[in-house]
């Protein structure tokens, strides 16, 4: 039975529902403050969450390379250790696009269709399930740049697109808002992918790396002190490229300023 | 002896090398997406043409062979001789054969992707034929032997001092005056003569239309139009996925086509070419050329929508940086990268993975062709047919299993020298090794989201099965 919060009439204290948090194997490894964050600012939001310790990874490395048989594995055991929750929320806008629209390496289940039904990214999760829109705790007095990873922009639509002259739309703008303090910087191409892209970092090396630091530039140009984002992926690779590159410029993952991160 | 398939990745580091050349390749092909955009904006039944465009499109693929005959049947009452091509080399004596009958030695042509495909520059030279490139940028590709590294504007990738030196080579002009006006005037003074004693022109065509026999080519130069008049001769290459049912039909495609392509309303020129003139012959060569393949690959067939607009290279990030000839293709760009494939497997195998599969493409294409979801697929297609190198394969498989069972990944992960540890040292550093050419890694952190959790979430949930317990 999947729960869905916040949708009742206004005054409604939102529901309690039983979240699988899933943390990306990157963000494991490398930003473990970014698991922290998501999962701090769902339980003080009054979710019931769980993290199923045996987590690896999504299968979307091996799929997105077009080994797809290479995913069954990691589809199966994400599909054993979740099927169980009413939702599935995780910080990455990637590995959401894999299980909603790419887990096709395992048998079409009835469990796999509640898993992919049931999954989201963060910040959609915030603002379209749970739909919170303050966040009393957070402070963030700093100019920041926006970066909506590709999966996050185009895939799970969590903001307009510019190709496509839609009205704008932003949510995790929305949510920021609700952060005291917070100012936005607005860079020259906010649409462009940043040329992380999975594989494509090191197979093609010299477009990923310039890409990269074109856009931690434009942002830095735009005044941002921060580059912010619903996807530690993309900001690992812009954060090498910065650094290599003498770019002055902070990465923070959007739950972390959510979640109250102090700077 | 196997194909080696093109080094995309390579081109593209000694392309991003050249800054002059990158920055302004970049910044060029920016600007056409801007005004692209503007031109969007201005239109709020934009989207509504696009998917029109699409169904016409998708209608008239469905229906090919209809449409196609009755083209023909059309085409013949206007006087128009029309020829079928099953592929390039067939297409190249069928050129040649119209050409000798009459005796021509020279030939004028306008800008033709087709024509690239079928390679008919060298066929026809070698049977003592002179073309030449009636098209700016096509003739300074032709004078400088390259492919045209974009299908809208072929020399994009040069800078003028380029072009200055390329003119001087040929026309004997000043190898340091680069001022555009004067390259154009020079271009124009030694094209002139040439076209004024052309024994044939030669176009492409943008569209034919089934129910008038007719066909449209859209040009900003107006050189088309020179080359199918001036001479008492025009032939006219076009793929057979270029038809449209209905004369109406054409307007969804003109406001799409230049506004995509160059962010301007209309090309400068929009010639409809009805039957040949006064005394002259007009000819129009349907060429297959692997669309009838094509068209029976399900998850490819709509590639053939394409209106050749180039607008899908203009916004891909990856083509602004890596130029158009480092896809060593007749296509480059992501439209490129998922035609090319169909002609040689192999050779173009490493295309469809010059993208960050971004999707910037398919919204911006005008007959919505779902590129970056073809990108995608045919990934999968290349790995079925082992078109993946041996390491990159290897990788993906050792990385599947590792992932499939939480202990063993715990253990690959619990600290670097783990890691090297389990992964091949030959595919780490090999493979995996390009990340810090230049970038910097990510930092050491003291502990993973998965220790902390089990240090700070000591009550972990009941009913909870934690394999990973025991790891060392």
């Amino acid at each position: 039975m999947t729960a869905r919060a916040g949708g009742g009439a206004e005054g409604e204290s939102p529901m309690r529902m039983k979240i699988g948090l899933f943390v990306p194997c990157y963000v494991d490894a490398f930003y473990p403050g970014v698991g922290i964050a998501t999962l701090e600012l769902l339980e003080r939001l009054g979710q019931d969450v769980t993290y199923p310790q045996e987590q690896t990874c999504c299968g979307q490395p091996m799929t997105n390379a077009g080994c797809v048989s290479d995913s069954a594995a990691a589809e199966a055991l994400f599909v054993r250790l979740f099927a169980g929750f009413d939702a599935i929320v995780m910080p990455s806008g990637s590995c959401t696009h894999h299980v909603r629209a790419h887990f096709d390496a395992i048998e079409q289940t009835d469990a796999v269709r509640h898993v992919r039904a049931n999954t989201y990214e963060l910040v959609e999760f915030l603002h379209d399930v749970l739909k919170v829109r303050d966040f009393p705790w957070a402070e963030f007095p700093h100019t920041v740049g926006l970066h909506n990873s590709c999966s996050s922009l185009r895939a799970l639509r969590t903001a307009s697109m510019s190709e496509l002259g839609e009205p704008a739309f932003s949510k995790p703008m929305t949510l920021l808002s609700g952060v005291k303090g917070i100012r936005f910087a607005t860079p020259a191409r906010p649409d462009e992918c940043c040329g992380f892209g999975g594989t494509f970092s090191v197979s093609e090396e010299a477009v990923s790396a310039r890409m990269g630091l074109d856009k931690v530039r434009d942002h830095h140009q735009a005044g941002a002190e921060y580059i912010v984002s619903a996807d530690s992926s993309c900001m690992m690779h812009q954060r090498g490229c910065a650094e290599r590159a003498g770019v002055n410029i902070r990465f923070i993952h959007i739950a972390e300023i959510l979640n109250g991160a102090r700077q | 002896m196997k194909e080696k398939p093109i080094n995309h990745a390579g081109a593209a580091a000694t392309f991003i090398a050249d800054k002059p050349h990158l920055d302004f390749h970049d910044a060029r092909l920016w600007d056409m997406r801007q005004k692209r955009d503007a031109q969007m904006h201005v239109l709020p039944e934009w989207q509504d043409l696009r998917s029109r465009a699409s169904a016409i499109k998708e209608h008239a693929l469905a229906n090919l062979a209809d449409y196609l005959e009755e083209f023909e049947r059309n085409a013949k009452r206007n006087g128009i001789h029309v020829h079928w091509a099953a592929d390039g080399t067939e297409h190249n004596r069928i050129v040649a054969e119209i050409l000798a009958a009459r005796g021509a030695r020279t030939l004028i042509k306008s800008k033709s992707m087709v024509t690239e495909e079928c390679d008919l520059r060298p066929y026809l030279a070698a049977r003592g034929v002179t073309v030449t490139e009636t098209d700016l940028g096509e003739r300074i590709q032709q004078l400088d032997d390259q492919l045209p590294s974009h299908i809208v504007v072929p020399s994009v990738h040069k800078l003028t001092e380029d072009v200055a030196r390329i003119f001087a080579r040929h026309y004997g002009t000043d190898p340091d005056a680069d001022d555009p006006h004067q390259l154009a005037e020079a271009q124009r003074l030694a094209a002139r003569p040439v076209i004024l004693h052309a024994d044939a022109g030669m176009t492409g065509g943008n569209f034919f239309v089934a129910e008038t026999g007719t066909f449209v080519v859209c040009t900003n130069e107006g050189n088309a139009d020179l080359s199918a008049t001036v001479p008492g001769v025009h032939i006219a290459t076009i793929g057979i996925e270029r038809v449209v049912p209905r004369m109406a039909d054409l307007g969804v495609f003109i406001r799409l086509l230049s506004r995509s392509a160059l962010g301007s309303p209309i090309t400068q020129y929009t010639s409809h070419f009805r039957g040949p003139q006064d005394g002259g012959e007009m000819h129009v060569i349907l060429v297959d050329n692997g669309r009838s393949a094509r068209l029976g690959m399900d998850d490819f067939w709509t590639s053939l929508k394409c209106i050749r607009c180039g607008a899908c290279m203009n916004t891909c990030p990856v083509y602004r940086r890596s130029g158009g000839l480092s896809y060593g293709a007749v296509y480059s760009g992501p439209i490129g990268a998922i035609i090319d494939p169909t002609f040689n497997e192999r050779k173009y195998s490493t295309l469809p993975y010059a993208s960050t599969l971004n999707g910037s493409c398919t919204n911006v294409c005008p007959v919505k062709i779902n590129i970056h979801e073809q990108l995608f697929k045919w990934r999968q297609v290349l790995v079925e047919h082992h078109q993946m190198p041996f390491v990159k394969r290897e990788i993906m498989h050792m990385a599947g299993k590792l992932m499939g069972q939480p202990k063993l990944y715990r253990a690959a992960i619990a600290g670097t020298e783990t890691a090297l540890g389990t992964l091949p040292r030959f595919a780490l550093y090999n493979w995996l090794n390009p990340w810090g050419k230049n970038r910097e890694l990510p930092e050491p952190v003291k502990e993973t989201f998965h220790s902390w959790y089990r240090r700070n979430r000591p009550a972990a949930k009941p009913g909870q099965t934690d394999n990973a317990e025991n790891t060392p």
